[in-house]
């Protein structure tokens, strides 16, 4: 009995120092469409991990595949040693998720949900109402824990998934998107949850979002897009990268401003004659308008500056901004569909 | 192994669950067996007559079998494969709603997952075809503790292969907007073509040839045989069911109870194998 205990403990140790998932060189194909171009990475114990893009960069189909709801066309994967392809039960057992769509049984109640989970996870019959109960109090539902779930609101339904994500207290937990369709002030509440859970059951956090805001939350991003990775590092990193503060400037004459101010104060500058705009970073924004607005003599509307954001991080990195990506991700998905259902033709 | 039992039971007890919330799914089921037994059933009786009547051998005088008698079991049927085929192909509104993919990603066997389902499946409609015997007496059916004895293993196996075709149908299907296709190319031509209705005397040849390859005919017959062999009738019609048009034949030979039961029993087998295979496939 307790050589086992010490066969455990040192096994956890072990895996403590070993990432928890390791990617190297997934794809997925639907046909000649690329969801997911090759990517690698690994994700350490503890962490938060974000995964942020736009729609249809690919990463439900990364995380479904960690997940094993899909089989990779190529490449390997492993979370917390067990190989997502070979040894699919063990990696089940050890991750929780949560969905981007709803997954509850809205005709029954919290509890029923949460206890078909349990028996599915094979949590021992003495120990599941005890669970669940403890789970349910975490979310503070457990006073509505036999209310039928079609009467719950999005964000209670919410907690309940993440809630139930946990019940056989996985070592990982997936959450895609996990805030979509919330409302802001739910978000945060939401997002309290998923950081004081972290706190108390010590699990990593795998987390796709398109939302800045949210990303800021991650211990490490990778920002995807088209499938495949373009930059993995902290937010601070990421947003380091961007060199300093971000000038955008109002005038009539973009093009012409551009020009100028790149010559008169030797910056890199970027014209958007669409919205009549000049944008540029420089080091210390403060010590620098004073200087520019003394020195520049061009036709200036309005000035404003800020510190970078992931989402300048996302523009300097693939030329397009997260919400202009979603407006052709639209697009990008629909091709897919099409894809998919000419392959489910054949 | 036994926790591939635990969730096959579990996932039959959301069957359960769910169908014994949705009422309004429960009271709707009875608006067809109304509508069969009440309109075509005594509608039809009058210019129907006497079953025996015109039948290729003349049955000694006194001896009859009204067609609501006749029919009754047949809208029992009706009513069980509704609720199978519905059951299984439920399977469509569970990945549009997301359960499946709860259920997916569990450290469960995939055809436990299917075996669960048509289980649950299967006890629903055999619940919804006991339903239709609250109109017995107006059948003129006498229900007896036995009947029903003889009957519920007969039912729940009909209710098993027809919902194992359900889940087979729906395993591969993506969206809940081919369901009604299904309904009309698969069910209704299943029931209606069954010999559920009418009485399977001098049919044209492309009918009885339907007929006979259906399987739906057999479970009808199935369930008919055994529900007529606990009505009191006169062995006379007992013994000659196929010659009144109440039996099925094959190849001239009148079919039996146990007959019935191979041929239900090996679709339901060959449906349960086909869904678990390709319930078994991932994307």
């Amino acid at each position: 009995m307790s050589n086992a205990a010490t066969q455990q403990s040192q096994t956890q140790n072990h895996r403590e120092a070993s990432p928890i998932v390791e990617v190297d060189s997934l794809v997925k194909r639907y046909g000649d469409f690329a969801a997911v171009k090759g990517i690698s990475f690994n994700v350490k114990q503890g962490e938060i991990f974000g995964f942020l893009g736009p729609n249809g960069a690919g990463k439900t189909t990364t995380i479904s595949m960690l997940a094993t709801l899909l089989a990779p066309t190529a490449g390997k994967a492993t979370i917390a040693g067990y190989d997502i392809e070979s040894q699919r039960a063990e990696v089940r057992r050890s991750i929780g998720i949560v969905f981007q769509e709803p997954s509850l049984d809205d005709s029954l109640t919290a509890y029923e949900n949460m206890d078909f989970h349990a028996v599915l996870y094979q949590i021992p019959r003495a120990e599941r109402r005890k669970r669940i109960m403890r789970m349910l109090e975490m979310v503070q539902l457990d006073d509505r824990a036999n209310e039928i779930v079609e009467r719950f609101s999005g964000g209670m339904k919410r907690r309940l998934e993440i809630a139930r994500g946990l019940l056989h207290t996985p070592r990982l937990l997936f959450l895609d998107e996990p805030t979509t369709g919330l409302d802001p002030q739910t978000r945060r509440y939401t997002w309290d949850y998923i950081l004081r859970l972290r706190e108390e059951e010590n699990i990593t956090i795998f987390l796709t979002t398109h939302y800045m805001e949210e990303a800021e939350f991650a211990d490490r991003i990778v920002i995807m897009d088209h499938g495949e990775i373009v930059a993995l590092n902290t937010p601070e990193g990421l947003k380091s990268q961007v060199g300093g503060d971000i000038i955008t400037i109002a005038t009539e004459t973009p093009n012409a401003d551009a020009q100028r101010i790149q010559e008169q104060f030797n910056i890199e500058t970027v014209a958007d004659a669409a919205k009549g705009e000049v944008r540029f970073e420089v080091k210390d924004a403060a010590s620098f308008i004073p200087q520019f607005v003394r020195e520049y003599d061009g036709n200036i509307q309005r000035l404003n500056m800020h510190r970078p954001t992931l989402d300048d991080v996302f523009l300097k990195l693939t030329g397009r901004s997260i919400r202009d990506s979603e407006l052709d991700s639209k697009d990008v998905n629909r091709a897919r569909l099409r894809q998919m259902r000419r392959i489910r033709r054949r | 192994m036994s926790h591939n039992l635990a969730a096959i039971y579990t996932i039959w007890k959301r069957e359960m669950l769910r169908w014994w919330r949705d009422k309004p799914r429960i009271i709707g089921s009875m608006t067809f067996p109304v509508i069969f037994l009440f309109v075509f059933g005594s509608g039809l009786s009058g210019s129907m007559g006497n079953l025996a009547g015109g039948a290729s051998i003349q049955p000694p005088p006194g001896v009859e079998v009204d067609f609501k008698q006749f029919i009754f079991p047949g809208i029992v049927g009706m009513n069980l494969f509704f609720a199978a085929i519905f059951s299984g192909i439920s399977v469509v509104f569970d990945r549009e709603f997301g359960i499946l993919k709860e259920v997916l990603v569990a450290p469960i066997n995939r055809s436990a997952i299917a075996f669960g389902k048509t289980l649950g499946g299967a006890t629903v409609a055999t619940l919804q075809g006991t339903l239709v015997f609250i109109f017995a007496p107006v059948a003129g059916i006498e229900i007896s503790l036995p009947l029903f004895l003889a009957l519920w293993p007969m039912m729940f196996l009909t209710a098993f292969a027809l919902t194992a075709m359900g889940v087979t149908i729906a395993s591969r299907m993506r969206s809940t907007e081919g369901f009604q296709v299904i309904n009309q190319f698969i069910t209704f031509p299943m029931i209606f073509l069954s010999g559920a209705f009418f009485p399977l005397t001098n049919l044209p040849a492309w009918m009885e040839f339907i007929v006979k390859i259906n399987p739906a005919s057999y479970a009808v017959d199935l369930l008919r045989r055994v529900v007529l062999s606990f009505q009191n009738l006169p062995d006379f019609i007992m013994d000659n069911l196929s010659r009144f048009g109440l039996g099925m034949e094959v190849f001239g030979k009148p079919l039996t109870v146990w007959g019935d039961v191979l041929i239900v029993l090996t679709f339901g087998l060959i449906m349960v194998g086909i869904g678990m295979y390709l319930f078994n496939l991932r994307d």
